[in-house]
């Protein structure tokens, strides 16, 4: 007896054994090959090689510039021209003799950098910066050069002085001085001129000051001066939002529209001919194998680039996939519910109006709508090839490469639009197939 | 009784009423519904149609010239399609290299969110929605806006894309993965708290397993989506077949035949990828419902 169970016992033992180490080895062996795998993508990817071609200067440029805005105060050191402009652009540039409260025009240009550092432009062509803690320095620009003077002491590392140019770069800002013109750049927090630009009469007031000019019967120009602020575009913007989700909704249910009735044709239990699905079939793996990209680079090609196109790409694309997604949905359909409705002697179209239709359309609503905020992002990238929407506004601001903190408009908006319609379609999603359950 | 039987009739004709009313309204809603939903639908198209450079109806007649032209150029040059095909194929497995490494880091980084943010497994549970919250704004970002953000900082190349999609992919992977861990039963976790394991430890040897088939036909799923992904953000300058395609369409006529050869490429590939992942998922989902019978 004794025996009889022993020997299998240690037979099973040795299975169990045997078993626990190739699981073991298995289980040491994937990290290893993912491991390897990461170490060939280390080198054909060239990562060692990306440390020389990153470069940090842009990464600071980008996250200073993306929460911060330069001032700029040029005088031409040959006419003696002072100009004052935000971030340097035309757009930005105050009337002649005007400039923020940090800059006092009078017998020269006194600009307060903050924190005791004071840089004055005096009549003569002679700047001085008082730099806090330092001391000042005394520049003179002229046609041979830029003379400077400098307190005691070697040359802190903050200041780079050579024969035709002088710069000085603190904490507080930065001030170069060549031949033909004098800079300060001043740094400040914030995004410029975000609601109204200079030429605003409502430029620099109060929100309690704009309430009450509001209430007093201006507010339709308030509105139009910060709708139509010719450097944030917030019209185009909100156009091109708008943009983005129109390719997304005419795409995908655009796409459910003629996926449902081909989605017929390549289901089993609705079409008997092996032919006819086969076929259906394989112009939804064609659709969707054909990539959004392809599509978009063909579609563009005859209807040119705008939202139509990129409209188009998406339906084609998630043509493809509600087809397959449709059809086995409509493969799982309860037969019982269509031979009910055949017993009370039902015509064909009242069959699947009132047997198959009720049943797929939670199920094919909840995919459309999971499909409708997805393409919300994919119509951001289809905009950037295909030049439409958000996408376009976002590639056009980053091409400039200066424009950061529009770059990051733009993506908290980008991001907020996809929230939005994430919650949206989420309510909608369980409120229709709620509805429809109820309904059953 | 005889006091019920009367308004019998009277009720029964008041339910009928009733409902067919009901009915009345559930239909006429059906059909504003409907008739919102057309009226959105087409204005929608006019509106984009005269947004667009071209019109859709002038440029419908055109839609078959650029394949046309297309396929007649690479016709033409059929003899050269074998050396196409080979000179695009490194940029081809870059783009699949950096799907795949893009799917593996996103695996890895979805399945610690999703542990970190599942009630009964999270390491700290005062956390859960911080890392939702994580999450959702992971999957929210499009890759296209950290990958040009990259490129400014990286120069162009692979790693950018890599970068970016595996971002989005960390918050895809990670919300899928969480709805898989609420299913997974917390008893081996539990069996391994009582011997002294660490939480990495219950994670790996008391979840891992019960979720791994889920885990893999998801990020099969996700590998798919990857490689789509990967050749777009070539278009925009992140290397790989996009970024060929790009070139060779820029160029117009006479480089045709190269963009053929990528177009074929890169179709064959999303269908082959397609296939393998249907089948390989399919096996998965079966092979654990033999085991769960047996």
């Amino acid at each position: 007896m004794s025996l009889s169970v022993n020997l299998p016992a240690a037979s099973l033992k040795d299975q169990a054994e045997a078993m626990f180490r190739s699981k073991r080895n298995f289980a040491l062996l994937v990290p290893v090959v993912i491991l390897a795998y990461l170490v060939y993508a280390f080198f054909a990817f060239d990562v060692a090689g990306l440390a020389q071609r990153a470069s940090l200067e842009n990464a600071a440029r980008l996250v200073s510039d993306s929460y911060s805005y330069k001032t700029h105060v040029t005088r031409d050191n040959r006419t003696g021209d002072v100009e004052v402009a935000i971030e340097g652009e035309r757009k930005g540039t105050y009337a002649p003799g005007t400039g923020p409260d940090w800059v006092s025009f009078g017998n020269g240009t006194t600009i307060d950098l903050g924190r005791g550092n004071v840089v004055t432009y005096l009549p003569d062509g002679v700047v001085t910066y008082a730099i806090a803690g330092y001391g000042t320095v005394t520049a003179s620009p002229s046609a041979r050069g830029v003379v400077a003077t400098f307190p005691e002491g070697p040359l802190p590392d903050f200041i780079s002085a050579a024969k035709n140019r002088v710069m000085i770069t603190t904490d507080a800002g930065r001030l170069t001085i060549t031949r033909n013109r004098t800079e300060v750049f001043k740094y400040q927090m914030g995004w410029e001129m975000f609601f109204f630009t200079l030429d605003s009469p409502y430029h620099g007031l109060g929100f309690g000051q704009l309430v009450s000019r509001a209430v007093s019967g201006e507010a339709p120009q308030i509105w139009h001066d910060f709708w139509y602020n010719p450097m944030w575009r917030h019209a185009d913007v909100a156009w091109a939002l708008f943009e983005t989700v129109l390719m997304a909704f005419l795409g995908t249910f655009g796409a459910a529209v003629v996926a449902l009735p081909l989605a017929f044709l390549a289901a089993r239990n609705f079409t008997p001919l092996m032919v006819v699905r086969q076929v259906a079939r394989r112009v939804f793996d064609l659709f969707r194998g054909v990539d959004a990209l392809i599509w978009t680079v063909v579609l563009a090609r005859a209807f040119g680039p705008g939202p139509m196109t990129g409209a188009l790409a998406i339906l084609l694309t998630d043509t493809g996939s509600f087809g397959k997604m449709f059809s086995e949905a409509l493969e799982n359909v309860d037969d019982k519910q269509i031979e009910g409705i055949r017993s009370t002697g039902a015509s064909p179209v009242q069959r699947y109006r009132f047997g198959v239709i009720p049943q797929v359309t939670p199920v094919l609503l909840s995919q459309v709508l999971y499909f409708f905020e997805s393409n919300t992002r994919s119509a951001t990238v289809i905009g950037a090839i295909t030049g439409g929407g958000i996408g376009l506004l976002l590639t056009q601001a980053m091409i400039t490469q200066k424009d950061w903190e529009e770059v990051t408009y733009y993506i908290i908006l980008v991001v907020l639009l996809v929230f939005a319609m994430d919650s949206f379609s989420g309510w909608l999603r369980r409120r229709l197939i709620k509805g429809d359950g109820g309904g059953h | 009784m005889a006091d019920s039987a009367i308004p019998r009739p009277r009720q029964a004709a008041s339910v009928r009423e009733a409902y067919l009313a009901q009915t009345r309204r559930k239909r006429l809603y059906s059909g504003i519904l409907l008739g919102v939903f057309i009226a959105l639908m087409s204005s929608g198209f006019m509106l984009a149609d005269s947004r667009n450079a071209g019109g859709f109806w002038s440029g419908l007649h055109r839609l078959p010239d650029f394949p046309a032209a297309l396929f007649s150029e690479a016709w033409a040059k059929r003899a050269e399609l074998p050396e196409n095909l080979a000179r695009y194929f490194p940029a081809l497995i870059e783009t699949l290299n950096i799907a795949a490494v893009s799917t593996l880091v996103g695996t890895i980084g979805g399945t610690l969110l999703s542990m970190l943010s599942t009630q009964g497994l999270a390491r700290w549970p005062r956390l859960i929605p911080v890392f939702r919250r994580l999450m959702d704004v992971m999957r929210a970002v499009p890759e296209i806006v950290i990958a040009l953000v990259l490129i400014f900082v990286l120069g162009g190349g692979p790693v950018p894309a890599m970068i970016a999609i595996a971002f989005h992919t960390c918050g895809a992977l990670g919300k899928m993965f969480s709805e898989v861990n609420e299913n997974a039963s917390l008893k081996p976790v539990e069996g391994l708290a009582s011997v002294g394991a660490n939480w990495s430890q219950r994670m790996l040897l008391g979840v891992v397993p019960q979720v791994a088939p889920n885990y893999l036909s998801y990020a099969l799923l996700r590998f798919e989506v990857n490689i789509r992904a990967s050749a777009i953000l070539g278009f925009v300058g992140a290397g790989g077949i996009g970024y060929e395609l790009k070139n060779a369409i820029s160029w117009g006529q006479g480089k045709y035949d190269a963009a053929a050869a990528i177009f074929l490429l890169l179709i064959t590939t999303i269908i082959i990828v397609d296939q393998l992942s249907s089948m390989g998922r399919d096996r998965m989902t079966h092979g654990r419902k033999s085991e769960m019978m047996a």
